[in-house]
């Protein structure tokens, strides 16, 4: 696309003292070392140019380059900001990355430029410990607030056995609970109204049955509408980037299943896909099949237990029974295939683990029958239900331009009317040989995005159907030396295959110093592997993109006003997962 | 002497069977949800699971009966007894077959409009009482919900006295000899079905409790038998509820000969119980403005105007 090439020319005539380095990468995104006096001016540039129109900002993360070895000629840096891009009408991504040299690092907030950067400079302030210049309320907001260091620098531990013994006095205990305790100055939040009425602060979680797991929002309240809400998160965090750096790329696969629990081989696919690319493994058109169709499979899945749950929290007890049963069923296929059920852990860097197993045909066609009758019959039991859509529709509206500044993709994206699916904007692993719609609404409400979750189904088990009829015969694996674990039954004539199997199952593939992105469009929106390899067994850093984090960080934005079953509404519409927040 | 005698015997036999019914409605409905819902429900305890309710039983008597230290601990042990003894009362007018009532009042329906009132003192107190958010919003929710729904449930009625000329129940169902009343009082029966299940606050009027929304609403708090007395009292509504509607809309206990007075009753009774239960299975839950608004600004005007037209047409036929 003309006025994407240069985008380097374009920032050094405007700026020209800002481009300090053009890095190549394995994933061939133009990459750009930027001065950190000019990142803020360079970024707003990026969004608002004519011919650009970089305005979604897809990621903003950190690297800590202390124990880095292969630095391939990028300038000194302690600390690396790096900032994904995308643009909607050039279909591109642009990384921009900000070299930070001081053991206290600290760097403009551009929080200005997109409202989505606040979680994401948290977060990063919160693992590396970099102090975002100006931004509104720089606090932890994954590790509880009385931790000490920052779990993503190298030097912190990453297992508890190193950490010493645990212990909890009880003094301590009281300090660490007076900590979580929420004070709503610190939030700017006032506990009295214009009129000197006291204001409720309800505290809506953890545990709470209408936020799908332990996510806690505090709301301040008027009566029962809602004047703001604050979310707390981390509860569900395990430290999934940082168990990257230590498992070997092959052995992280089954850490990725369960970042997003319900999606299963939807988070292994931009995981090996980026892996792939940095080692330049070509896969082969049987396992991109297998890829599709198990990855389809699981979007229903995910999208199955939205379904029955969303209507829960609208109130409706039976199409949860219905869709739970609908997902077993599929279930059954999937362990026919992995043996596993939930967390499969099936993608292999350079394939998949095992060829199909026999009359796996047979399983698939039942289902792709079954399904579509159930489905029709929930739309007559919830989407045309009138106390359904007198909860939905009209609630929780945002148009195109507040989505793409909060960070939304998927069905959320999709439910304002912006027609943007990565299967067809960006095909991956063989989309673009697929007939199917992207379904598209236009009023961004509850109602809309619930619309959209029902035909994705649909257009899901179109393309299951066309991967039955169309399953291409030939290998399931690379023969790629990279390729984990090698094809063992080429291993007994090969000397060589049988040396790559030995190697890459007792130390795992060394993939070469680089780095390396993909994302896929997932059940909930957009996942993203951003890897970066120091050419060794393990990953120097492993980004997990996810899109629950910024979606639920956009809820408190257009929550306001509504009230608390509203909010269910809205939470349910969203359909996120709180492995998926928190990693 | 004798008719004493017979008249405690009939007591004894309303408490126990009304209890007894309440308490089998919790595998009834469990069993029913399970058919609705591709499950298979209790199937552990005794054949085909129908022991589950004493197994319940036994499980909400031996629980601890825990009293947070938070809350107004008199008005929290009052407010589960409040809904037992009203809906209990409310019993006591109910003719289930001829001469078969406990108290034949003259003014029989206005007593049971007047403990079904009573019924809202239960969700405010212990929504109070319990001193949590939750259980507080829950019972502000089940206060304006009830006392909302109480207007339209006695206006929906008074066709159906104006019908009969009493507001004796047994006098409304010898009214009904030629002709049931759910065919003049149609609008009347909907309004009261309506009203009747918002009185005993099931889905999809459960705003109260909305367990997605407000955990468990004004109960939150309660646990063991305390929690057992709200648990058995909804079902004790829902019971009172459907024979309510048998008794003015369908005839109570009037039916072919060829069965008893008392099992012509308990059928449609039973029909009403599991309409309710599928009521349950279907319907999600509207929000609370939506409830309200549904009620004061759609019910109303046709319960009343149900009773103008009712009037009219009384008062022209005499």
């Amino acid at each position: 696309m003309p006025g994407y090439d240069d985008i380097g020319e374009k920032i050094k005539i405007r700026f020209p003292e800002a481009l300090l380095y053009e890095q190549p990468t394995r994933d061939e995104f133009p990459t750009f070392w930027i001065s950190k006096d000019y990142i803020v001016p360079v970024l707003g540039f990026l969004k608002n140019e004519a011919g650009l129109q970089f305005k979604f900002l897809y990621d903003l993360t950190a690297i800590d380059e202390q124990a880095r070895t292969n630095r391939q000629g990028q300038p000194e840096s302690r600390f690396t900001i790096v900032y994904h891009l995308l643009s909607f009408s050039g279909n591109r991504f642009l990384r921009l990355k900000v070299g930070l040299t001081e053991e206290q690092p600290s760097i403009p907030t551009i929080t200005t430029v997109w409202s989505s950067a606040n979680w994401y400079e948290r977060e990063v302030y919160d693992m590396f410990g970099v102090n975002f210049e100006g931004h509104p309320h720089l606090s932890r907001i994954l590790m509880p607030r009385y931790w000490e260091g920052h779990p993503l620098q190298k030097q912190h531990p990453a297992r508890a056995t190193e950490m010493g013994q645990f212990k909890l006095p009880e003094a301590q205990m009281l300090e660490q609970q007076d900590i979580l305790q929420f004070k709503p100055e610190e939030w700017g939040l006032s506990a009295h109204s214009k009129d000197n009425e006291d204001f409720m602060f309800l505290n809506l979680g953890p545990q709470h049955p209408g936020t799908h797991g332990i996510l806690r929002l505090i709301l301040q309240m008027d009566g029962e509408s809602i004047v703001n809400i604050v979310p707390d998160i981390g509860f569900h965090h395990r430290g999934a980037e940082k168990m990257g750096e230590r498992q070997s790329w092959h052995t992280y696969i089954p850490y990725t299943d369960r970042v997003e629990y319900l999606s299963g081989v939807l988070n292994n696919l931009p995981y090996v896909m980026a892996v792939e690319k940095m080692g330049g493994i070509d896969i082969p058109d049987r396992a991109k099949v297998i890829r599709i169709m198990l990855g389809e499979l699981f979007r229903i899945s995910s999208h199955l237990v939205w379904y029955g749950t969303f209507a829960q929290d609208l109130g409706m007890m039976t199409p949860v029974f219905l869709t739970f049963y609908d997902r077993e069923k599929l279930f059954g296929i999937i362990e026919a295939i992995c043996g596993d059920r939930m967390h499969p852990n099936w993608f292999r860097i350079g394939g998949v683990a095992q060829d199909l197993p026999e009359g796996w045909e047979e399983l698939v066609r039942d289902f792709v029958k079954y399904l579509p009758p159930r489905l029709k019959e929930y739309d007559k039991m919830v989407m045309k239900n009138r106390i359904f859509k007198a909860r939905t529709v009209g609630i929780g509206v945002y148009n195109t331009e507040e989505a793409i500044d909060w960070g939304v993709t998927g069905p959320g994206l999709r439910a304002t009317g912006l027609e943007w699916d990565f299967r067809k904007k960006q095909p991956y692993s063989g989309y673009d040989q697929f007939e199917f719609e992207v379904p598209v609404a236009a009023n961004g409400d509850c109602y809309d995005r619930a619309w959209i979750h029902v035909e994705e189904m649909r257009q899901s088990i179109r393309i299951i159907e066309q991967c039955l009829n169309n399953m291409p015969a030939g290998d399931y694996k690379s023969h790629h030396p990279l390729t984990t674990p090698a094809d063992k039954k080429r291993t007994m004539y090969d000397i060589e295959t049988l040396i790559n199997h030995f190697v890459n199952v007792t130390w795992g593939p060394v993939i070469p110093a680089n780095e390396g992105f993909c994302c896929v469009e997932s059940s909930k929106g957009n996942n993203g592997y951003y890897l970066v390899s120091d050419g060794s067994t393990t990953s120097y850093r492993t980004r997990i993109r996810t899109p629950s984090f910024p979606h639920v960080q956009f809820v408190p934005h257009y929550s306001k006003g509504y009230t608390i079953a509203d909010l269910m509404a809205i939470l349910g519409s969203v359909d996120f997962v709180l492995s998926d927040i928190d990693r | 002497m004798n008719e004493i005698w017979v008249h405690i015997l009939i007591i004894v036999c309303v408490l126990l069977g009304t209890v007894t019914i309440a308490a089998g409605l919790i595998y009834v409905e469990r069993k029913m949800l399970a058919v609705w819902q591709q499950r298979l429900g209790p199937n552990r305890v005794g054949p085909f699971g129908i022991l589950q309710v004493v197994a319940d039983m036994i499980k909400i008597f031996f629980k601890e009966d825990w009293i947070p230290s938070f809350v107004d601990k008199k008005v929290f042990i009052i407010a589960p007894t409040i809904i037992m003894l009203s809906i209990l009362m409310s019993f006591s007018i109910v003719p289930f077959a001829p001469g078969w009532v406990v108290a034949d009042m003259n003014v029989g329906l206005l007593f049971f409009l007047a403990m079904s009132s009573l019924g809202a003192y239960t969700i405010i107190l212990a929504g109070w009482a319990s001193n949590n958010k939750y259980s507080l919003l829950g019972g502000v929710r089940g206060a304006a919900q009830m006392i909302s729904y109480e207007v339209f449930m006695g206006l929906s009625l008074m066709g159906v006295v104006l019908q009969a000329g009493s507001f004796n129940l047994t006098e409304i169902v010898n009214a009904q000899k030629g002709m049931w009343f759910v065919i003049p009082q149609f609008v009347g029966f909907v309004i009261f079905l309506i009203a009747g299940v918002a009185e005993t606050h099931r889905l999809p009027f459960d705003l109260p409790e909305a367990e997605s929304e407000l955990v468990a609403g004004y109960h939150s708090e309660y646990s063991g038998m305390k929690f057992g007395m709200f648990f058995v009292g909804e079902y004790l509504g829902i019971t009172l509820v459907s024979s309510l509607i048998t008794v003015l809309f369908f005839g109570g206990w009037l039916g072919p000969s060829f069965l008893p007075p008392i099992i012509w009753f308990l059928v449609k009774m039973f029909a009403f119980i599991l309409f309710f239960i599928l009521l349950r299975a279907t319907l999600p839950r509207p929000r609370y403005d939506q409830l309200m608004s549904y009620g004061w600004k759609l019910l109303l005007p046709l319960a009343l105007l149900n009773v103008l037209v009712t009037g009219a047409i009384v008062l022209s036929t005499n």
